[in-house]
């Protein structure tokens, strides 16, 4: 028998054989001995390996023997099988054809086992621990030990989240790995030496990094845990489901295992394609927000000033009449929570039930700029037509603008990390500042004060090889996407649009936005309201453009729109929230569909209450157009009270036909539909604003991961682990402000201020002031700014 | 008996300050250093290879072969660096030289630096050596008022750089490629090979490491020619050597002999052994190396004849126990010191160690039980060969060596306690406190 590596993969010509206990494997060059043998299923036991962590060698447990290496002479010692390179016709045996590798790795894990602990019966990785499994498979049944097992004080708190059990440990240094090749953070390292080796930190520096998590997952035996897993479940009584990420637009695949129903923790899945097997701490930890004492249970109505729980059909009648009253001027606001399905649900409501086009995903910032940005470079592009994961590893330079990977998507940083340290990618960034994540990324700062982005992006250097990544908040920046589209045509250079939440690339794809309808299709061509029309069995698709989110709530607040219909969504997303209150309490009639309490439950005349995410089935689109599926964890519900299905009885009770009413159903009709095929919309041509704007200090902020964000509620432990919120300067503007670093100064706008340790930035720009973008559920949207907008900054002795 | 010896690193040290520049050229030091500037790098290292200097660090590698792998298309700078990291149990060679005559290291140190077209050279001493230390660094100074060391030495155009390096008191770092992280600041220990230090060593540049000795041989190979230091020593020994003698000898210290010479010439030039008293077993070179009984007195102590008897050469460090010894107790040392240097990076050697101080520990008290000889050589066997680097093989060696040689003495540790056997007190070299029964 051969066995060959994945054909295609590599040039037949570049494989070279080895043979593994007597069977000829064809594997590439450089191949370790541990993989190849992997490849025709011989399970050689390690600890420290690791495929995606360098190759350390230090625990021992993967000794195999070499009785040629190929050149006729064999290795005198054992060898460790994850540091061999494999030579061409070398010969391995494993513990499978030889007596010497066998004896090694038992004799290894008994050494193994000496020091630690017998606490499997009580150890969070028991019943899941390479460890123990490998003692089974590959060890003695017995210890010969007899002596003192060495202990530790335990445990240790390495971070609020993470706990060390020192005791435990076998000092693979995988943890440590991890912290310095894949996440940059090294904050843990090993310390002390010989049996007193353990893995430390600084005294005043927890492992307070994004993706500590990590750690804990790959940790071979059960000395790192986290805080709110530990004691509670066992593995064998967790049922596994995976599910794709709500809390980013990145995609990453994970595995909730939960227990009656309830998820007891999350783990990063295996997706080579997308996480690897990787995922932040967001991710991982913050799913707690569906439990906490804000969860709706049953509708609400209106009754004078209070909100009284209704049956189902109440509330429903109740909708349906508020919405009959205002037929014809009702607007539509969804948020980042939908999956693909939903938001088809929504997108289809609008045009079908209430005839219009006034639906808008965007519960933030945004401009029509965006909107025909969207609507020309993003929507209707499937999953290889633009750019991926696999593309980031490919580049030779990825210019990132109004994006901070690490901050606004983990994956997207750790992949682009890879890629610097192993394929020699250039990382620049346009920026006010060099952040701690572009740092980590060996990025070169572009110095940009927000606002003149569309200049800097003239005047920018790229080529086919380049891909540039745009965040969403770009739309707050007049003339950047227009001079990024102008960019990639004049170089070939390829351009990503980086979405902040999880719902978002599906929405723009399901037709929640104003000038979209399903598909990629302009609202404005008339071909494809035609082609929709005739799928939907309507007769006819509204024609007028609609009303973005923020003209909709000026339009509610001024009278001009009756009702409008929200999920998904707080005031603080907008870039006013303010307004967006305003407009919520002046509406004739807010019907709300939602999972928690919120500003918008507490203003709204009808609230139907939505079943959470891990009770549905559904999709996720990520920023590559991937799909992620999401699968129904809590089955104990009987019938699930999805935003489709509530849309559907809403869509009955209007004497109206929604169509669908489960997901599958709105899946199978939203994929037939498939992508607009025809002109597509034209390109946004908004010149760069003219410069110089005067005095004042420029806002700069956008959100950090562990933030305020209603998703993080409940995830204390990891919200602990998050930065604490300063502003930043450049020490000059710091000067002239009178503000020395650890000062308190208050960033203000006409409404109102934001009071924030100073912090001195030494890449900063001139004249520019950073904030976080949502300090503990305070948006900017509070101080009714946008980045690149004027503020004051007071404080210090000044 | 003395015309057996060959002082040439040693001959100066009963000087009168012979660390002082002035002493040391008086000598004729630093002159080998002009004839050396004279040649191309490649004649000396040719030279070098002739003279069939092998590394006197322990391993016996050929000195010529390693500076001609340093790879000189290479765009990066050479490194020179001199493992004075001397911790091995018993050898106390290097210390010695460097205290006495720091010149002829230093003089060393350039020739081999110009030799590899290194401009940097650093000099690795183990950090608990103060004195030591403060000598080099004297030495190093007085190199460069001399004009020895800097810029455009001795008006040839060649610069070269020399800093004196404190490490902080690890055994590990005397293995090359912890030195290595040690010198850049790092934990030291063992880097994973390959990349091999000549291709990709400090600071990922290539880079030589050579023992104190190797390079200290180098000034007197220059100067007096491949054909006198190969007149020395066996056939594929050649040279002269530091043989430190300790222990149950008359006389111990370094004694400087060709390669070659036996453990009995040696015990004679040392005054036999302590009086009254016999040879029971030695290391030839260094705890590291298996225990050799009488039956070798004769064995020429050449890197070739040492192995063929079953040991290593090393550092000739010649630990020298009589028949007062306890094996059991020598072993269980030497066990503990190895658990405490363990550097702790793979398993075998950080838990092995551990386990086989346990088990010697019975072994001493007389608690071991039947079975036990055989469990300790089995995960002897266990540790041995699989480690990440050759520490843990050194430690296994004293084990199984002092095992074979004497299983009747770890067969008593099943009955009685090794200080009832042998009471420590009489085999000791100086007076001991005896509380609690033993030492």
């Amino acid at each position: 028998m051969s066995v060959q590596a994945k054909p295609g993969a590599v040039e037949k010509s570049d494989l070279i054989s080895v043979f593994i206990d007597g069977t000829e494997v064809q594997v590439p060059k450089g191949t370790l001995a541990i993989r190849a043998a992997e490849m025709i299923g011989i399970d050689i036991p390690r600890f420290c390996d690791h495929p995606l962590l360098d190759p350390m060698g230090a625990c021992r447990q993967c000794m195999v023997d070499v009785p040629d290496m190929g050149n006729g002479r064999g290795m005198p010692k054992p060898q460790a099988s994850c540091t061999l390179e494999v030579a061409p016709n070398m010969q391995i045996q494993t513990q499978q054809s030889s007596a010497r590798a066998k004896k090694s790795q038992e004799g290894m894990l008994e050494l193994l086992l000496i020091n630690h602990p017998l606490d499997c019966p009580i150890c969070d990785k028991g019943g899941e621990c390479p460890l123990q499994n490998q003692a089974l498979s590959h060890g003695h049944a017995g210890s010969r030990y007899d002596g003192v097992k060495r202990t530790f004080p335990k445990p240790v708190s390495i971070s609020a989240q993470i706990l060390l059990d020192r005791e435990r440990c076998v000092l693979c240094a995988r943890c440590t790995r991890f912290s310095e090749q894949i996440s940059g953070d090294p904050f843990i390292a090993l310390v002390e030496r010989g049996a007193l080796q353990q893995v430390g930190l600084y005294a005043d520096d927890p492992y307070d990094s994004y993706f500590s998590g990590n750690v804990v997952q790959i940790c071979p035996v059960g000395a790192l845990t986290s805080v709110d897993y530990r004691f509670q479940a066992r593995p064998f009584d967790l049922v596994s489901t995976p599910v794709t990420c709500e809390h980013c637009a990145g995609g990453c695949q994970l595995r909730a295992d939960h227990r009656h129903f309830q998820v007891k923790r999350r783990l990063a899945g295996n997706a080579p394609e997308v996480n690897e097997e990787w995922n932040c701490d967001r991710g991982r930890f913050a799913f707690y927000s569906g439990r906490l004492g804000d969860r709706l249970k049953t509708p609400l109505v209106r009754d004078g000033d209070v909100m009284r729980p209704a049956s189902w059909p109440e509330a429903i009648d109740a909708a349906a009449t508020g919405l009959a009253q205002a037929r014809g001027s009702i607007g539509v606001l969804t948020g980042g929570r939908l999956t693909v399905e939903n938001a088809y649900g929504y997108a289809k409501f609008a045009r079908v039930v209430l005839g219009t086009n006034n639906v808008d995903f965007r519960a933030r910032a945004h401009s029509a700029e965006e909107a025909a940005f969207l609507a020309s470079a993003v929507a209707g592009r499937r999953l290889g037509e633009g750019v991926t994961y696999a593309d980031l590893e490919k580049a030779t330079q990825v210019i990132c603008v109004a994006f901070e990977a690490e901050e606004e998507m983990g994956a997207v940083f750790l992949r682009l990390r890879k890629a610097v340290r192993k394929k020699g990618l250039a990382v620049s960034t346009l920026a006010p500042y060099l952040s701690n994540g572009a740092h980590k990324l060996n990025a070169t700062l572009v110095p940009t004060v927000p606002g003149t982005e569309a200049e800097v992006v003239a005047a920018l250097d790229a080529d086919a090889d380049t891909i540039v990544l745009v965040g969403e908040r770009a739309a707050t920046l007049p003339g950047t996407l227009s001079a990024l589209v102008a960019l990639a045509e004049r170089t070939g250079a390829a351009l990503a649009w980086m979405p902040r939440r999880a719902g978002d690339r599906g929405a723009i794809e399901a037709g929640c936005l104003p000038n979209l309808l399903p598909g990629g299709r302009p609202v404005a061509d008339a071909g494809a309201r035609v082609d929709l029309a005739a799928a939907w069995g309507i007769e006819r698709v509204p024609s007028r453009p609609g009303l973005s989110a923020d003209a909709m709530l000026a339009a509610a607040a001024s009278g001009q729109l009756a009702a409008l219909v929200v999920a998904g969504v707080q005031p603080t997303d907008f870039a006013d929230a303010v307004a967006a209150r305003g407009a919520l309490e002046q509406a004739g009639f807010v019907l709300s569909l939602e999972q928690r309490a919120s500003e918008v439950t507490e203003r709204a005349d009808v609230v139907l209450p939505i079943d959470l995410l891990e009770a549905q089935a559904g999709t996720f689109l990520n920023w590559e157009h991937r799909e992620g599926r999401v699968n129904r964890i809590n089955k104990q519900a009987p019938s699930s009270m999805t935003d489709l299905r509530a849309l559907a009885m809403l869509a009955d009770a209007l004497g109206s036909d929604l169509g669908v009413r489960t997901a599958a159903k709105a899946k199978a009709e939203f994929d037939e539909l498939g992508a607009w095929d025809g002109v597509p919309a034209p390109a946004p041509q908004v010149a760069a604003p003219a410069t110089g704007l005067g005095g004042g200090i420029v806002l700069a902020s956008w959100r950090q991961l562990i933030d305020g964000s209603a998703g993080n509620d409940g995830a204390d432990f990891m919200l602990a682990t998050g930065k604490p919120a300063v502003a930043r300067l450049s020490s000059a503007t710091a000067y002239a402000l009178g503000a020395t670093e650890g000062d308190t100064v208050t960033v203000a706008t006409g409404a109102g201020g934001l009071e924030l340790t100073l912090l001195i930035e030494d890449t900063m720009v001139d004249g520019v002031v950073w904030i976080p973008g949502n300090v503990s559920g305070r948006g900017l949207g509070e101080l009714r700014v946008v980045p690149g907008a004027t503020v004051t900054v007071t404080g210090g002795a000044a | 008996m003395t015309d057996t010896l060959t002082p040439v690193l040693s001959a100066n040290w009963a000087d009168e300050r012979a660390w002082k520049i002035a002493n040391y050229e008086h000598r004729g030091g630093y002159t080998a250093l002009r004839t050396a500037l004279a040649m191309t790098p490649d004649q000396i290292i040719g030279e070098v290879k002739d003279a069939g200097l092998r590394g006197r660090g322990g391993a016996g590698f050929p000195t010529g072969m390693k500076w001609s792998f340093v790879p000189q298309d290479n765009p990066n700078p050479k490194y020179l660096v001199v493992n004075a990291d001397e911790s091995e149990p018993g050898t106390c060679k290097d210390i010695p030289l460097m205290m006495a005559s720091p010149h002829t290291l230093v003089e060393g140190v350039i020739i081999s630096s110009y030799a590899i077209r290194a401009h940097h050279a650093f000099i690795y001493v183990r950090g608990e050596v103060l004195h030591v230390i403060r000598r080099l660094q004297q030495a190093v100074r007085e190199a460069y008022s001399a004009g020895y060391l800097g810029k455009n030495i001795l008006g040839t155009g060649y610069d070269l750089e020399i800093v004196v390096h404190a490490g902080a008191g690890a055994y590990i770092c005397g293995e090359e490629t912890a030195l290595l992280d040690s010198l850049e600041g790092r934990r030291g220990q063992p880097r994973l090979r390959p990349p091999f230090p000549a291709v990709a060593g400090l600071y990922a540049c290539p880079t030589v490491i050579n023992n104190v000795e190797s390079i200290a041989s180098v000034p007197g190979i220059v100067g007096k020619g491949a054909g006198w230091f190969a007149s020395m020593g066996t056939e594929k020994s050649k040279g002269h050597g530091i043989f430190s003698l300790s222990g149950h000898v008359a006389r111990p210290g370094q004694y400087e002999a060709p390669m070659g010479i036996t453990l009995r010439e040696l015990i004679d030039l040392g005054g036999g052994m302590r009086n009254g008293h016999a040879l029971k077993f030695f290391t030839p070179g260094g705890s590291s190396t298996q225990i050799l009984t009488g039956d070798h007195l004769d064995m020429p102590l050449d890197f070739d004849s040492v192995m063929a008897a079953g040991s290593l050469l090393g550092t000739r460090a010649l630990q020298i126990f009589d028949e007062t010894t306890s094996v059991v107790r020598t072993t269980l040392r030497w066990i503990e010191f190895y658990k405490h240097e363990s550097c702790g990076k793979c398993t075998p050697c950080r838990e092995g160690n551990w386990w086989l101080v346990q088990m010697l520990k019975k072994f001493e008290a007389g608690q071991a039980e039947d079975g036990d000889i055989e469990k300790m050589l089995d995960v002897a066997d266990n540790i041995g060969g699989k480690s990440f680097c050759a520490l843990a093989d050194g430690a296994v060696a004293c084990v199984t060596s002092a095992v074979h040689q004497f299983r009747s003495e770890f067969e008593a540790g099943y009955r009685t306690p090794a200080w009832e056997l042998f009471p420590y007190e009489r085999s000791a070299l100086f007076p001991v406190k005896t509380a609690g029964g033993h030492a």
